[in-house]
């Protein structure tokens, strides 16, 4: 296994990314419906609004969270309250959708791209390992939607410091369970849709019947995901702990299996009928 | 002084009883190919006639069905990243990544050979010059027209210096010109050593380019070695090819010692002589006769002939052992 061999397909794969305009617009502008227009919106008018009954209402419903979680929340006032648990339970769930959503796009077209453009004869002709190209794929399909939440979530924690911080008492966010959810939880997850897409992108005859396979793939892994998003946020930080072990567990797991996916006659397009 | 070696130098590449199919239907089928070192061997053959399989298979991308491999005298199959590491490919098309620039293309092929990060530049900047596409290596290759994606493609070839080079199909979709170019630069390359594979259906490309040639028809080898010697196995005899003014019969010439026998040819007849030392008392003997002589023509053989008369005689091989199966 050669390492720098590995960087060097990832990095020329996120180069390409980079310089695809058509790619990363769509990504730019969902990462931030997510994090800043959605959050922006909802947030400022809760806190805008002040005691009026709508927000009484909302203010209600949190009795529906876990005991936990209501005492997790801060603030004085229904709006203080209503939008701290927005801010930090609600919408913890997009902090997975956006990234899987964005890499598996990438990840489906990876493998099978390099088919269809005939570049795939290079990297079949070179000496780079079909373990090295799996895995310069996979960082390069991971790197672009985990770099967009993060920037997301940078943007989301200033949002939220800002419009909720001052009814609640100052700064807050992020709280721990968002740390654990952000940097352990969410790469697992990643890993194993990219691992399953990956796999696809490697078998199928064209990137369009990559693009519907994975969407069933990540659509059921999308809603495990936002169950344990959720679950992670509301929980204690040793449950998100044990949720990020076993989702790292799984996924590199995958990833091993995956790796034995790409065959060198499957970039010339000549095995198996592709 | 040189030293003489003992022992002959192995081919740079031989394929033995090769066998290939795709869902069933072949495409190599006992193939033989056998490379010298550091000369040019084309594959000759139609589309469809296994020349793409070959290469795939040298650098160990496609793995056969059946038969031995042996590229720089190692199995692709084992030694696959030592293999690869020695070949320089040039596909078809030239599987160049059109959002890149030039000089990315080049890096990124650098950087998966492994060669050392300090001189990676020198060694683009030089290939690139080589070929003459330094001046659009900063443009993205997207823009590129196809006889500079087809320079560059050639530069990134010899970038890590391997020890042979595949082509396949180096000149297709370019103009003459620029076809020109491209085989001047191969013939090149075999000047400092390199041994160079082939493949092509042009013919007119091969001819005077190949010290070494294999034809091949839907996946079988027809017939390989030096053009010269294929040349004498199909034409063992001298002959001239001769046009008079007048439409007149010269069947007559077979009674004249050194001639063989005569045949009808696109400009007149074409004489069968014992040796080319006869042609001055052909052309004596006609102009005693009478005949005002427009063209004497020496014939030698082009690689062309060559492969429809390698060509016409598999089918007709094929046809006799058709007709002995029936009878």
């Amino acid at each position: 296994m050669n390492w720098s061999r590995t960087l060097t397909v990832a990095r020329t794969d996120v180069k390409q990314l980079v310089l695809a305009k058509d790619f990363w617009m769509p990504m730019a502008i969902l990462g931030s419906i997510f994090f800043v227009i959605v959050p922006l919106v909802l947030l400022f008018s809760i806190t805008s609004l002040g005691d009026v009954e709508a927000v009484q209402n909302i203010a209600n419903t949190l009795e529906v969270l876990p005991q936990k979680a209501q005492d997790q929340i801060k603030g004085d006032t229904p709006q203080g309250r209503t939008s701290y648990a927005l801010a930090v339970f609600l919408f913890a769930p997009m902090a997975v959708v956006v990234p899987l959503t964005i890499s598996t796009a990438v990840g489906a077209a990876t493998l099978v791209g390099e088919r269809e453009r005939g570049t795939g004869e290079f990297l079949a002709h070179s000496p780079a390992a079909t373990k090295e190209i799996y895995l310069g794929k996979l960082l390069a399909s991971l790197l672009p939607g985990y770099f967009t939440t993060m920037v997301g979530f940078t943007a989301y924690s200033l949002i939220v410091n800002l419009i909720v911080g001052p009814e609640v008492g100052g700064w807050f966010f992020p709280t721990t369970q968002w740390w654990l959810l952000m940097i352990w939880v969410l790469p697992g997850f990643l890993l194993i849709g990219l691992s399953l897409v990956l796999r696809l992108s490697a078998k199928v005859k064209s990137t369009a019947a990559a693009q519907q396979a994975s969407g069933l793939i990540t659509l059921p892994l999308i809603a495990v995901s936002y169950a344990q998003a959720s679950g992670a946020i509301y929980g204690t930080p040793t449950t998100t702990i044990v949720i990020g072990a076993i989702a790292w567990t799984i996924g590199i797991t995958s990833t091993w299996r995956g790796m034995g996916a790409v065959k060198r006659q499957r970039l010339l397009g000549v095995a198996d009928g592709v | 002084m040189g030293r003489v070696s003992l022992h002959p130098v192995p081919p740079a590449v031989s394929l033995l009883g090769v066998n290939k199919s795709f869902n069933d239907v072949p495409a190599l089928v006992g193939v033989n190919v056998v490379a010298p070192d550091g000369q040019i061997t084309v594959l000759l053959g139609p589309n469809g006639a296994g020349k793409t399989t070959a290469i795939r298979i040298v650098t160990g991308a496609m793995t056969p069905d059946a038969g031995t491999v042996r590229t720089l005298g190692l199995d692709p199959d084992v030694d696959g990243e030592e293999v690869r590491h020695a070949c320089g490919v040039v596909s078809a098309k030239p599987a160049l990544y059109d959002r890149l620039s030039g000089h990315d293309n080049l890096r990124y092929a650098a950087e998966l050979h492994g060669v050392d990060k300090r001189i990676i530049d020198d060694r683009i900047w030089a290939a690139a010059g080589r070929f003459g596409i330094a001046q659009a290596l900063d443009s993205q290759v997207g823009g590129y027209s196809t006889g500079m994606k087809t320079r560059l493609a050639l530069a990134r070839s010899v970038l890590h210096e391997p020890q042979l080079l595949l082509f396949d199909e180096p000149t297709s979709g370019l103009d003459p010109e620029s076809a020109q170019a491209v085989l001047q630069l191969i013939r090149d390359m075999t000047s400092d050593g390199h041994t160079v594979v082939m493949c092509t259906h042009h013919l007119v490309e091969a001819e005077g380019l190949a010290d070494h040639i294999v034809v091949l028809d839907t996946g079988t080898d027809l017939v390989s070695g030096k053009p010269g010697d294929l040349i004498h196995q199909f034409w063992p005899d001298d002959s001239v090819e001769i046009s008079v003014e007048a439409d007149t019969s010269l069947e007559d010439l077979t009674v004249l010692d050194g001639v063989i026998r005569t045949e009808p040819s696109k400009h007149g007849i074409r004489v069968i002589l014992e040796n080319p030392d006869v042609t001055p008392d052909v052309v004596d003997a006609l102009v005693r006769a009478g005949h005002r002589i427009r063209m004497v023509n020496p014939h030698e053989p082009s690689l062309e002939e060559l492969y429809f008369a390698v060509r016409r005689s598999a089918r007709d091989l094929g046809e006799a052992a058709t007709e002995e199966v029936m009878s």
